[in-house]
């Protein structure tokens, strides 16, 4: 980065010509991630608005077919999932800090936490698929199969985005963890870091709403 | 603190020594970790209570808390510029146009009757 687009300011950080200054320079970035987190809230919130309407129209069915989820691995992965929100954002700040170690280390955490809920879900699949509650020709279900079956359509559309979007995230995660073992990243220049944590804490937030909505239905009755 | 004079940064710039952002205390991020926990348990503690209607509201709003909790403090919008928090606002503010519109239609159809029938 050594060429005459570059200046240096007052605390010694490096931002591009067309900023005012290093911190200029990162709240523009965080802005444009927002737009494109701002397209992904629609992105998904089409999936979550025809859960609602089908829900709205089949509240027995969709009950009844939620108590096929594992509530406890459901569960088990919102608690590793806001886990590894918390190591990302530890990542950040040690980014924040200029803290080599603590970065890579929380880093390659973030990841490890996104691999044990992908993995969870995998399992979840796999019993899915052995309880013949994929949607298709073998699906098997005591009740109102036709509209359960829309059920497990949305169960594994809006998880299977989710699930994409985290191995997405943990590939960039992989290329944040070399960049900032080569010290790319200082106090003046984290931008990657702060922004991949916000794609990742977005990530998080879909999953809030997916956990209760689809493990958590009709559990009284 | 000649950084504190351009408009657009100027909500992320009182921090400017410690870096090119807002610096959160560590005590900040364990407590949000710590409330996302006891809310992920009430939602499932409430789930086998019988509240009727209530129960998918009860659990709505449990999300939306927990939610903006993520939002303000792991995502760093309560200390971002006023531009940052337009743009999340709009995110949400079409969220719920679409859902709202979409709901007035199918929750109110057959209030009317169909005419000729």
């Amino acid at each position: 980065m050594s060429d005459s687009h570059v200046r240096v300011d007052a605390h010694g950080y490096e931002y591009a010509h067309q900023f005012d200054s290093a911190e200029h320079q990162h709240s523009a970035s965080q802005l444009g991630m927002w737009v494109f987190i701002a397209q992904e809230i629609l992105f998904f919130g089409g999936l979550f608005l025809t859960y609602t309407v089908y829900r709205y129209a089949y509240p027995a069915a969709f009950a009844q077919s939620s108590h096929h989820l594992d509530v406890t691995l459901g569960c088990f992965n919102t608690a590793v999932l806001i886990g590894s929100s918390l190591t990302m954002a530890l990542a950040v700040h040690g980014a924040q800090l200029g803290r080599r170690w603590t970065q890579v280390i929380f880093l390659v955490l973030t990841i490890v936490l996104g691999s044990v809920f992908l993995g969870v879900k995998a399992i979840e699949y796999g019993h899915k698929f052995h309880e013949h509650l994929v949607p298709g020709p073998n699906f098997v279900f005591d009740g109102d199969a036709a509209h359960a079956q829309i059920f497990f359509s949305l169960y594994f559309v809006m998880t299977g985005l989710h699930a994409l979007h985290m191995v997405i995230g943990i590939a960039i995660l992989a290329v944040l963890v070399w960049q900032a073992w080569r010290g790319a990243y200082t106090p003046g220049y984290y931008s990657p870091v702060e922004l991949t944590g916000l794609y990742w804490h977005f990530v998080d937030i879909v999953w809030i709403f997916l956990f209760p909505l689809l493990y958590l239905i009709g559990r009284h009755h | 603190m000649a950084a504190a004079s351009h408009s657009t940064a100027a909500r992320a710039s009182a921090h400017a020594a410690h870096g090119a952002g807002h610096v959160v205390s560590l005590k900040v991020y364990f407590a949000i970790f710590a409330a996302l926990m006891v809310l992920t348990a009430v939602t499932v503690g409430v789930a086998y209570v019988d509240l009727g209607v209530m129960n998918t509201f009860v659990a709505l709003a449990v999300a939306v808390t927990k939610a903006t909790l993520v939002i303000l403090f792991f995502m760093h919008v309560k200390y971002s510029t006023k531009l940052t928090w337009l743009v999340v606002a709009s995110g949400f503010f079409f969220l719920a146009i679409m859902i709202a519109f979409t709901l007035a239609d199918f929750v109110s159809r057959g209030w009317l009757g169909t005419p000729g029938s």
